[in-house]
């Protein structure tokens, strides 16, 4: 089960002809996917897009109902190889990931699809993962649809423009024959809205009904020669196509007024920010009624160069608002006014940076830039010579500590890592790659373990080169998630293959977690419509590894330095693999809180454990907080003259899952640690055992305190 | 050119798009807040759009949310995405660095934004980790604020919530209610969180409390003023308490508070004849000190004094952990009712240089100079012992040995405490005949003693490095400056790298 339900919302995927949706735009996407006859859909889970397999997860009845068939894909690539249905038959099939690195994954069948060419509409549904909040390297997938010839759909951050756009993506495609990417940002898959729907249609031809009749021509294939083939057809056919279907459907839209000496062309996602811009320079009113003309590129690529062509007549500047680098966009642009000998002077990225988010400063920053020099005249006074009187605010940027991500309270993977830390401490610092998931924070502090990430499922692979022995063997951790969506193969497999003497370490927490709490093969939930249960040390062995050590607590911090200081030290040879396994705790808090709760209504004994430091015999080194960072352990100060630093001090948020205590102990920091276990409905023996023992306590403390002072 | 007329307006209309911002830490609540805000506003006939950015930045980490709106009309408003600096008419950070990040930002502007801030603090990471005290500065935070915003309501949104069994995003709710920037009544708010249908009722509650605190500012939620405790005991312990503090009378006045504390300390750690020991060390300082210097030496002196000769040996470990008014602490931070059961479990690592300084000042004195014993001792009583505290035979045990106080004084733990302290007022108070300022800073360093076993020894070694430099930096105006500055490096990371760092400056004088 993901982390976010939508069960609830999933029933507004029902609403029909006339009826107005609101809500999330990645549930807007999913409607209009319905409502476009798609006939198959998938995908792999990663923000920001992660929400549109939860939701498709969570509507497989409506989807059975319809005859679309759903999968979770096992990787981008299982993904994007699966639109391969839509090259022989009219099906149309829609999948979704993130990208760019997603779409990294995906590319090898991305560019066979976009040889092949499709018959039935197929629409890659990509989260670009760019700006605040990003995750990732920060790159564009804008370069893969050049490179293979897909054509690339940026519409403008509303609901209706973005249900627009899945359907012009399905239509698009099957008129040039061609996948299409509709690419939507981080903050358009979460933007609220309403758009008003139309009734789901079902698949014109269902895969059920496909299997009956197969179909194959081996002209599709990519082989030689119909590869060259391919190659001669997008170029001749496929996109003068595209372009064509482009112009006569007007997928990209131009505003504001006929006439003027300037212009603006904007990626249709930039479209809000530009219109921000305009208000706030009293160049738009609120409905985006522009004073400066606006073509906005709902496709941007191909860019078509009858239409650029037609804006920019009649205007000496324009400026392209591209956000990220290249400046793919704007060098096509430049090209095309080079080639036909125009004199509109082309602005874009000397107004606006290269590099980095279009935030609402940068881009007022860039317009405004962009007008003093195209028209100086249409700017509002204080703005060409601003002479406001600005209040100083003190700056803050030394006093305000900055706030990455990290594990959350209760986190089964920060007591792994405080025994790499412990481990470290006592044999040395190691070689340590990383991966991608939530044991990446595991580099950033307290912890400071790996330095390296090198792509989902690739933290063993990217320790390879230190295969050839050394003082000390080489760590490098993976994910249940990177396990199974690459790991398996391209690191395990690896690893046995080239007989690799390291060691690594794979974090198991029963669900793809950074991602939403998705379940994979591993998972130990009961899924009725996937596989689960299936070990990760049974695939391991499978491949051939034979140096497994399981761990089924990793809260015993003991233990795990125990297990990790024998891989680090044993004779054997070969790869040696630690499966470290605990539930990922956001999860199991949100799977048990409300079954703990009933129990305790109920009147069964239920036990809450929490920990707690004793003020007066921690000295405030903060040394466990360094091998912890727990939100819960943070710290305190006393009132007490005598006490300079602050102490340690556990809140109420603590879910009692034992790391303290149990780091406090294989560190041998400080007896300040206790754990504290309130019994809920105990047994008759337990509560008379404890009145008596109580009582004795009792007896023996008030004696005590009778004979001294009570400062 | 036929709209591009110059000397063009702003449209008036853009001041009714109202834009507030949310900064959270992730897991506080923000997107709760940001629906309720949303449902809100919809249901008073506005466009409203929010966004949000999901996934594994959440985790714990700094999360921005975002809404306009404006009043419905029959065309659709263009909302911008995110916020913008100086273009931001509400917001709401809920926590303290959050509402100093939002000033950082430039999202708190004095023409028009309303700031409805958390006073409370969730360390980051890099406060916490810091040997000495990292915390930031929140006085910097809010004087910064109250120059930035238009408007500025602050004050413990996470406590008034948790009182209520609540979280911090109904508080901030009720405190937005409060703040009438949205032009909604009361009622309106209430009905947002009861359309959600969860945990309504505790969500009103904190709702109540955050439009209270914003109404009637802070001065309402101040804790009452602390009285002084009242000391209770046997006759002869008081009698002789009264004369140990008859004796802190004597001493100037500015020295009094702090020496009450220490004795405080020391009395509760030992007995009255031990506190009787700490003025007597703390007279002698006292004699050679003088009001020129506003007795600052005494007044260090009584500090560190104290928490040198109330350090952690087991014994008094095993006492705090037994007595009863630790129990009861715990119960009601635990929200565990007096009659629950509740089992309390003590994570205890003793090693053998633990057990060497509980026995005979003599005999541990040759334990610990023969490794041979000293590997016994860890191997029969060095392990990681759980200790239930709430059953006989853990708490017996620790009763016993947090009963030790008169043998105490004979250990072999004593003995070297005493020998430590001796050595340290020697070296500190050596050069006050010279250096006054030295002396005293020299005595500060004892703060960098503490915590237990590998802490305790790096700490030791941070502290042994400082009191050496006083050597290097002899006969310097600046000499007592240096030591501070070398101190307040010591306490910034654990492996002494700043130290190291600024006593290889200290290294160049010479």
């Amino acid at each position: 089960m993901a982390e976010r339900s939508f069960k609830k919302e999933v029933e507004h995927l029902r609403k029909g002809d006339g009826d107005v949706f609101t809500g999330e735009g990645i549930l807007a996407i999913t409607k209009a996917l319905l409502e476009n006859g798609v006939g198959y859909v998938g995908g792999y889970q990663g923000a920001p897009i992660s929400h549109l397999m939860d939701v498709l997860a969570d509507a497989q009845d409506l989807l059975g109902e319809l005859g679309v068939r759903f999968e979770a894909n096992a990787s981008e690539a299982a993904a994007a190889a699966m639109l391969a249905a839509s090259v022989h038959y009219p099906i149309r099939g829609a999948v979704t990931f993130k990208g760019p690195v997603g779409v990294n994954v995906a590319s090898d069948a991305l560019a066979n699809l976009s040889s092949s060419g499709v018959t039935g509409g197929a629409l890659v549904i990509v989260g670009e993962d760019y700006g605040e909040g990003s995750s990732i390297m920060q790159e564009r997938s804008h370069g893969f649809a050049m490179k293979s010839q897909f054509w690339m759909l940026d519409p403008r951050p509303n609901l209706p423009s973005i249900t627009k756009a899945v359907k012009d993506g399905f239509e698009l495609s099957e008129a040039s024959n061609t996948p299409v990417m509709l690419m939507v940002r981080i903050r358009s898959c979460h933007v609220t809205g309403s758009f008003e729907t139309r009734d789901n249609v079902p698949p014109l031809l269902s895969v059920r009904d496909a299997l009956s009749n197969p179909r194959s021509d081996f002209a599709r294939v990519v082989l030689p020669p119909m590869s060259y083939l391919h190659e001669q057809d997008k170029i001749r056919n496929r996109w003068p196509a595209a372009e064509k279907y482009i112009i006569d459907n007007k997928l990209n839209e131009v505003f504001g007024p006929q006439k003027a000496p300037l212009g603006i062309v904007v990626q249709g996602g930039m479209y809000n920010g530009v219109i921000r811009a305009l208000q706030r320079l009293g160049l738009a009113d609120i409905y985006g009624n522009s004073e400066v003309p606006l073509y906005v590129l709902n496709v941007t690529y191909p860019l078509v160069r009858d239409e650029f062509d037609a804006f920019c007549k009649g205007k000496d500047h324009v400026l392209v608002v591209e956000e990220g680098q290249p400046d793919f966009i704007e060098q096509q642009l430049g090209s095309f006014l080079y080639k036909s000998r125009s004199s509109v002077n082309l602005h874009g990225k000397d107004m606006l940076p290269m590099a980095g988010e279009y935030t609402g400063q940068v881009m007022l920053d860039g317009i405004t830039a962009f007008l003093k020099t195209a028209a100086p005249d249409i700017l509002p006074g204080k703005v060409r010579a601003p002479n406001a009187e600005v209040p100083q605010i003190p700056d803050l940027s030394k006093t305000v500590p900055i706030r990455p991500p990290g594990f959350c309270t209760g986190c089964p993977e920060r007591p792994i890592f405080a025994a790499m830390k412990l481990t470290e401490q006592e044999l040395g610092k190691h070689q340590i790659s990383g991966d991608i998931g939530c044991h990446l924070f595991a580099a950033l502090p307290p912890f400071e373990i790996g330095g390296s990430t090198m792509g989902y499922g690739l933290g063993p692979a990217s320790n390879a080169a230190f295969d050839g022995g050394g003082e000390r063997r080489a760590i490098s951790i993976l994910g249940d998630g990177g396990f199974w969506h690459n790991g398996l193969s391209s690191s395990i497999g690896n690893m046995v293959f080239n007989k690799s003497d390291t060691v690594a370490v794979i974090v198991d927490n029963y669900y793809s977690a950074a991602t939403g709490g998705q379940d994979v093969l591993s998972s130990r939930a009961k899924n009725d419509t996937k596989s689960t249960n299936n070990p990760i040390s049974a695939a391991l062995r499978g491949v051939g590894v034979e140096w497994i050590r399981q761990i089924d607590r990793t809260y015993d911090v003991g233990k795990v330095r125990e297990v990790l200081r024998e891989a680090l030290t044993t004779d054997y040879a070969g790869p040696k693999v630690i499966v470290a396994s605990s539930e990922c705790m956001l999860n199991k808090q949100r799977r048990e809180k409300p079954l703990r709760n009933q129990a305790i209504k109920e009147g069964r004994r239920v036990d809450i454990p929490r920990f707690g430091v004793d003020p007066d015999v921690c000295t405030g080194d903060h040394a466990c907080i360094r091998l912890s960072g727990c939100p819960s352990l943070s710290l305190k100060k006393l009132d007490d003259p005598l006490r300079d630093d602050p102490v340690a001090h556990i809140d109420q948020t603590c879910v009692g899952c034992g790391n303290c205590g149990e780091v406090a102990d294989t560190a041998i920091l400080c007896p300040s640690f206790y754990q504290a276990d309130v019994v809920h409905n105990p047994t008759g023996f337990e509560a008379w055992r404890a009145k008596q023992r109580g009582k004795v306590i009792g007896w023996l403390q008030s004696r005590r305190a009778a004979k001294r002072l009570a400062l | 050119m036929n709209a591009l007329l110059p000397g063009q307006r702003q449209d008036a209309r853009m001041a009714q798009i109202t834009k507030l911002a949310v900064m959270a830490v992730g897991g506080q609540g923000g997107g709760v807040l940001t629906n309720w805000i949303e449902t809100l506003a919809r249901a008073q006939s506005y466009d409203v759009q929010a966004t949000s950015v999901a996934g594994v930045a959440q985790r714990t980490g700094a999360t921005i949310y975002y809404i306009e709106m404006t009043p419905k009309t029959a065309q659709q408003p263009i909302f911008a995405l995110a916020p913008s600096a100086g273009d931001v008419d509400i917001l709401i950070a809920a926590e303290m660095m959050e509402v100093g990040r939002a000033v950082l930002r430039g999202f708190v502007t004095p023409d028009r934004t309303t700031l409805i801030g958390s006073t409370h603090r969730a360390l980051a990471v890099s406060e916490k980790t810091v040997p000495g005290d990292g915390i930031a500065n929140a006085d910097e935070v809010r004087a910064a604020a109250e120059i930035a915003a238009q408007r500025l309501i602050l004050a413990d949104m996470e406590a008034l919530a948790v009182a209520q069994g609540s979280v911090i995003s109904a508080t901030l709710f009720g405190a937005l209610a409060a703040s009438q920037t949205l032009p909604f009544p009361r009622d309106a708010f209430e009905n947002a969180i009861r359309s959600s249908g969860k945990g309504v009722k505790a969500s009103l509650r904190a709702f109540a409390a955050g439009f209270d605190a914003a109404t009637h500012g802070e001065a309402m939620l101040e804790a009452p003023q602390k009285s002084t405790p009242h000391i209770t005991g046997p006759k002869d312990k008081l009698a002789e308490w009264q004369n140990l503090t008859g004796r802190i009378e004597r001493l100037p006045k500015p020295v009094q508070a702090m020496a009450l504390a220490g004795l405080r300390k020391v009395v509760d750690f030992q007995d009255g004849p031990y506190g009787a020991a700490y003025l007597d060390r703390l007279d002698a300082i006292n004699a050679s000190d003088s009001d020129a210097f506003d007795w600052h030496l005494s007044i260090e002196a009584a500090k560190y004094i104290a928490n040198a000769m109330a350090y952690d040996d087991i014994i008094r470990v095993a006492d705090i952990k037994t007595r009863g008014p630790r129990f009861d602490r715990i119960r009601g931070e635990m929200g565990a009712a007096s009659g629950q059961v509740m089992q309390l479990t003590e994570y205890f690592h003793p090693r053998a240089e633990e057990i060497a300084g509980l026995i005979p000042a003599s005999l541990g004195k040759r334990f610990e100079a023969n490794p041979k014993v000293m590997a016994r001792l860890d191997r029969w009583f060095g392990k990681g012992r759980r200790l239930r505290t709430d059953s006989l035979p853990a708490f017996v045990l620790l009763h016993v040995l947090g009963g030790l106080k008169s043998y105490r004084l004979k250990t072999h733990r004593h003995a070297v405490e005493m020998t430590h302290l001796d050595t340290w007022l020697d070296r500190a108070l050596a050069p006050l005949n010279d250096d006054y300022t030295l002396s005293v800073e020299l005595i500060k360093c004892r703060r960098l003693i503490k915590g237990y076993s590998d802490t305790h020894a790096r700490g030791l070694t941070k502290f042994d490095t400082v009191m050496n430099a006083a050597d290097l930096l002899k006969g310097r105006d600046d000499a007592a400056q240096w030591i501070a500055r070398l101190r307040e490096a010591a306490l910034q990371d654990p492996e002494g790298k700043a130290l190291s760092g600024a006593l290889e400056t200290v290294r160049s004088f010479a």
